[in-house]
Parts: structure tokens; sequence; C-alpha cells
């Protein structure tokens, strides 16, 4: 990380520098969204545009605002689960974790070894499915329309069985429960994971040598979209796109939350903040993610995978609160619940990554071209769910 | 004409056939759908066109981002009061004749969210919907067979009469209102025609 | 880190008449938090972003919480002389009695911040802040000016809740659309009547029932079908 807080002026520093558009002509304004090809589902844009240079962005949300906030406060605690699958709905069991974590330290509920090993291994999983279809989108909108999506979709396929085959949805999983997890998982089941581990490897090096050194992807990608890491941390993004801005914060090194310190893994950092960075950051976090599967799949232990004393019905936690937060494949994901002793939390907050992610998109996106915007706007990978909820 | 003799005439190398068949035919082998997604379903939606599920197969892969080229919508996921006039517009702008498909349980009637107070309870209350697809998300295969399902109804619909599509119906409605948002609610909560109040007889 | 004690100290220290109070927390997971003078929020925001020792870069949550008006019923202890004949003599005794005693505590919004540090790797530290009442004194300092990550979750505090921050510098609705005039997610917030025939109501989805018939009786054309 380079300078301090310090040595920046604080008076404004923070704002988006202001882009003075050409003498001549007239701003032309557009609407990007809430229906368009590249945004990820219904994401608006409003550009200003000189020319083709972007000198203004400001994001329009909501489209997608399914209040699940609202709804976590007229349900029960155990019923808000399957509602959490639906928030960041590519990565469903890291939700469900972070959700689970929060209940847990709120009741200060502990958590048997062996679904924490379990919690590990279908959270990196996920994240393997998130940054390979993050990478797909990315490069389809640069034009590869199909191929790299496809690379991605196959692997996902795999992954999805197991998962199926584990909770019994592909996407919707709504596994973990508060102190452990709801079935165990057979030997079969490992055997079938460590098996589509020990092919995940090659399919990493295929995807990474797919695009790595093409040549319009470093074009398009390398010194565009920079983000500075002062701004970065000021403006609380996390996940890939904060370490590829080189400040090393992974929240699975700093809260040793669930077994993670157990494992041995590096936290890939970027030098520019570019988009390649954040490409070449999620790339290197699958081949750390297949690490860490790897050490969990054989260290995995027996036992149960519940907390025999932990409760299910007619759970009612005493008054008070709790932050808890994960490492989503996206950023910090959190939850945040107020009780007051009744069967439903008094406030039900979701702490989105994609959404505070999204606050430097124009700093991001200024002065550059219009066709990059997307690009820029792909590298941050979000998910409407989550951003809006 | 009798189906024995039609393939009798089909081994001599004649074939025969209706208009209305041949012109279905063409028509149900090439729909193509609006790349549009709104929610979770859109995953399974893209899954769906991926090697594995292989849309391609029903004629269908050609995703048009532009509803002026598109025949088909699949409303693939959760429709919100803020997205609903978006939805209608572009519906409006799809050109005759045109299909939807709502997909899961939140475009049929707001699914897990129904109780939201963003969420649009059924995408039917403003525009016509030819095939629900309930699951959430469902499945590939339950899109697949909706396609199917869809296919069905392309080619049994005839040319002339009643049921017939609307673009050979001079009298068709073909624009569909866009609710406006208002103070507290869309207004009109729901386009009459397509979504009247059930009339319970007692 | 620094337990919320030394915190206090800290910013009481830096920022004088700063007035912070501390929010114990009872469950398990002990985050206690900070209530902060919205008056002199900002200076003491910027104190824990700069200081040395705690160097909060990071507001990584920012949520509202609304309190409705109620009513506190308290148990009071109160001693009373009461004459008593004891033993024949008349005696003045002083009796504990239990009353009961109700008052209105008013209404109030309050936003809560999570911090953490991301170049000394700790946190939460939790503050929090209250409005005046609901209704017409809502306003609190943004942060948005300290911490860049504030500016959308304010905005949504702002749509959802109805919290005035003043000094933001974009404040809009962040999730419902421009023309909505409510609070959704305030706890008295209700739905405008969107009624759909359910072949057999319960529970809530009865009482909506009713609610919609008494709301369209007499009024012509609205085919209920119930
Ligand atoms: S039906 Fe289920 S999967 Fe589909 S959009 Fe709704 S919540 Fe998501």
């Amino acid at each position: 990380m380079s300078g301090s807080l310090r040595d920046t002026n604080l008076e404004g520093w923070n704002r988006p520098p202001v882009i003075v558009p050409d003498g001549e002509g007239e701003l032309l304004e557009v609407a990007m969204g809430p229906h368009h090809p590249s945004t990820h589902g219904v994401f608006r844009m409003d550009l200003a545009l000189d020319g083709e240079r972007v000198v203004r962005l400001k994001p329009v949300f909501g489209y997608l605002h399914r209040n699940h906030e609202q709804i976590g406060e007229t349900v029960s605690y155990l019923a808000m689960m399957p509602y959490t699958d639906r928030l960041d709905y590519i990565c469903s069991l890291t939700n469900n974790w972070a959700y689970a974590l929060a209940v847990e330290k709120l009741v200060g509920q502990a958590v048997p070894e062996r679904a924490e090993y379990i919690r590990v291994i279908l959270a990196e999983l996920t994240r393997i499915v998130n940054h390979a279809s993050a990478i797909g989108f990315l490069i389809q909108e640069m034009g590869a329309s199909g191929t790299p999506l496809m690379y991605a979709f196959r692997e996902r396929e795999k992954i999805l069985d197991l998962f199926e085959s584990l909770t019994g949805s592909r996407m919707m999983c709504n596994y973990m429960r508060f102190g452990g997890c709801r079935v165990d998982p057979s030997a079969a089941w490992l055997d079938a994971t460590r098996k589509v581990v020990a092919g995940l490897p090659q399919f990493a090096h295929e995807f990474e040598n797919l695009l790595m050194s093409n040549e319009i992807v470093m074009a398009r990608c390398q010194g565009v979209g920079k983000l500075r890491p002062e701004l970065a941390i000021n403006a609380g993004v996390t996940g890939p796109m904060l370490r590829a801005s080189g400040v090393n914060y992974d929240i699975r090194k700093v809260d040793h939350y669930g077994v993670y310190d157990r494992f041995k893994f590096r936290v890939p950092l970027g030098d520019h903040g570019d988009i390649y960075d954040r490409y070449m950051v999620r790339v290197l976090e699958i081949h750390e993610s297949i690490g860490i599967l790897e050490q969990a799949l054989k260290e995995i232990p027996g036992g149960p995978v519940m907390d025999p004393k932990a409760k299910i019905r007619g759970f009612r936690p005493k008054p008070g609160e709790a932050y808890g937060r994960i490492e989503g494949p996206k950023g910090e994901l959190g939850f945040y619940l107020i009780s007051d002793g009744g069967n439903s939390p008094y406030r039900f907050r979701v702490r989105p990554p994609s959404l505070i992610n999204l606050t430097v998109l124009e700093d991001m996106c200024l002065g550059h071209n219009v066709a990059d915007v997307v690009l820029i706007f792909g590298s941050v990978d979000i998910v409407l769910g989550e951003v809006d909820r | 004409m009798e189906e024995g003799l039609k393939i009798e005439l089909g081994k001599q190398g004649v074939f025969v056939t209706t208009i209305e068949e041949l012109y279905n035919w063409g028509r149900k082998n090439s729909v193509w759908p609006m790349q549009f997604g709104l929610a979770c379903c859109a995953i399974e939606m893209i899954a769906t066109t991926m090697a594995r599920y292989d849309l391609a197969r029903f004629g269908a892969e050609v995703f048009r981002p532009s509803p002026r080229q598109a025949d088909l919508m699949i409303i693939s996921g959760t429709v919100t009061k803020k997205m609903a006039p978006q939805v209608v517009r572009l519906y409006n702008q799809m050109a005759e004749p045109r299909y939807v498909i709502a997909m899961g349980a939140c475009a049929i009637s707001g699914g897990p969210f129904k109780q939201g107070y963003n969420v649009l309870k059924g995408i039917d209350r403003y525009i016509p919907v030819d095939v629900h697809i309930p699951g959430c998300p469902p499945r590939p295969e339950a899109l697949l067979q909706a396609f199917m399902t869809l296919q069905k109804k392309i080619e049994e619909q005839p040319l002339t009469g009643e049921g017939r599509p609307r673009h050979l119906d001079a009298e068709a409605q073909g624009e569909f209102p866009v609710p406006v948002q208002g103070e507290h609610d869309l207004e009109p909560t729901s386009n009459k025609l397509v979504w009247p109040l059930p009339v319970v007889i007692r | 880190m620094k337990s919320v004690e030394e915190i206090k100290a800290a910013i009481e220290a830096a920022v004088p008449g700063a007035g912070v109070e501390i929010v114990p927390n009872p469950s398990p997971s002990g985050q206690h938090s900070l209530r902060l003078l919205p008056s002199h929020a900002v200076a003491v925001a910027y104190f824990l972003r700069d200081d040395e020792d705690l160097g909060l870069d990071f507001l990584s949550n920012l949520t509202g919480v609304d309190h409705l008006d109620k009513e506190i019923a308290e148990k009071v202890k109160v001693t009373r002389q009461v004459t008593k004949t004891v033993d024949g003599v008349e005696q003045t005794v002083d009796e504990v009695v239990e009353e009961t005693r109700k008052h209105m505590e008013p209404g109030y919004l309050e936003t809560v911040y999570h911090l953490f540090s991301m170049a000394k790797k700790h946190g939460p530290v939790v503050l929090r802040m209250r409005t005046v009442n609901r209704t017409d004194e809502v306003e609190l300092p943004s942060v948005t000016p300290v911490w860049r990550s504030a500016e959308f979750q304010e905005r949504e505090v702002f749509d959802l809740y109805g919290v005035v921050f003043t000094g933001h510098p974009d404040l809009r609705r962040l999730l419902m659309w421009p023309e909505f005039k409510d609070h959704p997610m305030r706890r008295d917030y209700k739905e405008p009547d969107d009624f759909e025939y359910e072949p057999t109501p319960h529970d809530t989805v009865l009482a909506r029932a009713k609610d919609h018939k008494a709301a369209v009786a007499g009024q012509e054309g609205t085919g209920t079908g119930l």
C-alpha cells in the first residue's frame, strides 16, 4: 500500500474528479440499462458522454430490490436461511455461511470440526464457480461470445452436481444451520468431490492459458479502470477488487473464522489495480482455492456435523446484536442482526459487497470510452440480487 | 387429406402439406428469445444455453439483445415494481408474433418474495403469459420442457378464425398500457384486460 | 485492539465535549458500541480514522434502525409510611410498595456504523447515533466526506428509513423510484392495498382480505370476488 490517508488533501479528495468537456457541442446523456446485455441483469447507469468519453456516470439501483431486509424482520431466523441463497445467487453457500456465522455469534454457538471443514470445502468450491463465471462474463463482454463462458459453465456443472447430490438443489442449497450443517456428506460424496477437485488444476491452467496472454485481452484490460489503493480502502471496496489494487486484506486471514488458519494459502495481490489485475487476481485465487480444497479434503475429520446442543425449533436468541462477516467471493459479506428476544430479528441487515464495490465505479470510468465502461463494470463482478437485495 | 394417403405419397417422393403446417413448422423452429435476465432464474437460463443442456437443439440459441429482433421473452426472475414498467415497455416493443414464458415462482406470483413491498405479484398482471414454469429456480430441463410446450402451442395455432396468432388478427390488442410509478404503488396495479379479478359465484 | 472504554477515553481526550456513551451489548458476541452526539460526530469520525493507534480507515457497514414510540411500564419501589396497629399499639412504619408507572418514550431513528482497520487489521468498532424523533427532526451528519463507502449506504438509509444526512453530496433515493413517498423499512409502514384473491385465506392474508373488503365497500366496479 502506497501513501497513507494523511498525506492526501482531505477536502473533497475522495470525490470523483470533475472532467471538463471539450468546448464544442453538447453532452450526450445516455441511460444504459436496466435492460442492457452487459449489465448482468437489471442495472442502470446514467452516463454523460462527450463524444465517446465518459464525463459523468451515475448508477441507478433498485430494479431488483426484493426487500430481503424487510422479510428478514418478519420471518423466523431459520426461515431466513433459504432467502440468503437468493442474495448472491451464484454463491449461495457462502451466503449461508455468513448468515450462520452471524447468528452463531449472536447466540455464542459452537460448530463441530467436521462441519467447519465441510463449510470450507463448499465455500471454496463456490469461490471457484464464482470466479470462473465472473471471468467468463468479463471476456464475453469483450466480444468473445460464448467460448470462455462455456468453459466456465462446463466446470460449474460438475460442481453443481456435487452440490445437488449433497444438498438437493443445484443453486439454492439452503445447507447450513446455526451450529453446523444440515446433512452429513457420505464417503462417496467426498470421493466424488476429490475426483472433481483432482480435475480442477487442469481446468484452471487451461482457462488461464486460453486468455492470459491474449493480445486483445491485454490491450483492452491493461491500464484501464485503475483504482488507487487509498481510494479503494476509503470507499470500502473489498474482495478481489481491493486486492488487485495491492491492499493485503483477506478476511480469511484477518478474522480466522472457521478453520482457515489451518490451511496454507497465499493471498494474490495486484500492482496496478486495473482490469487485468482484477482478472489475474481471480485466476490466482482459483489456484489457491484448489490448494485449500486439497488440504481440507485430506484432513477432514469424522464426527457430528451438527452441534448436539444447538437449538433448531423455537430458536429465540437473547436480546443483543452481532455483526458477522466472511470473505465471500465478491468481497466482505456481512450480516448485522439485532435480537429483541423474539423469534425473528428486530433488525436484519445485509452488508452487500457488490453494492459497496460499485461506489468507485464512477471514479474508474471517468475519461474512458463507453466500450471500456462495459469492461470496467464487468471487472467489478457484481450480482444484482445482492446489490439491490 | 388422409394420413395414410399422405404417407403413401411420401413414399413416392411427393410431399403434401398445408400452408398452415408449413408456416407453423417454420415458426416453431426458429423462436429467438430476448436476452433478458432479471434474477436468479436468469443464471439457469444461461446454463440452459450452455453446452450441457444446449438450447440450440430447439432452434433457439440466438439470444437477441434487442426486443425488435426477438419472438420470445423469457421473464426469468423477480419483477419488481420498479422494473415492471420497463418489462411492459420491452414487451410492447417486440414485434408480433411474440410469446412470453414466465420462468420461476417469482415471475408467476412473486414467489418467495411475495410479501415484499417492491415486488410485483406476478407478471401476468400486465402482459399475457403463454407458458408458466414453476420452480425456484426451475431446472434447465424445465425450461426445455417449457420450450417444447411453446413449440407445440405454436404448431397448433390455426392461421384463420378464433385463436389465430395476434399478428394475423387486425383487431388484436397490440399495445399494453405501461404502469406508472406513483407515490405509493404502481398505477394501475393491474391491467384488467389481461388479469381480470376473479368472481366467485356462490 | 483497544477496548471500548479506552476508545471512549481517547475520543474524549481528542474531541472535547464529544459526549460518548457506551452502549453495552449483552449478547455473547460482545460487540459493545459507542453512542455519539450528532453535533460532534464528524470530528470524532476524523479522529477515529486518522488516529495512529486506531486507524479505522474502513467503514464496513452503515445501517439504520427504527425504534417506534413505546409505552414503558416500569415497576418502581416506593417507600410509604403506613400506620399500622401492632400488638394493640398504633405505629407508623415504612413499607415498600411496588407501583407501576407508565410513560411514553418517544421513538427515534438510529444509525449504526461498523468500523474496521485495514492497516492494523482489527475491528469492529461499533458507533451509533440517534435522531431526536421520527417525524421532523431526523437530521444526522453525513460521514461520506470521511469514508466514501458511506455514500450509497447513507442514501439507502435515507430511502428506507428517512434519515436526512446533512453534508451528503448527493442525497437521493437509492432503491425505490424517485416519486415514491414512503419510507418502507420503518416499522409502521403500511403497504398499499394490493389485494389478491385467495381461496383459503388465513392469518395475515385473512386480515388483509378484510381490510380490503372494508376499503372497497361501496365502490362500484370493484368485483372483489369475496
Ligand atoms: S423463482 Fe426463485 S430462483 Fe427464480 S428469481 Fe425467484 S427467487 Fe430467484
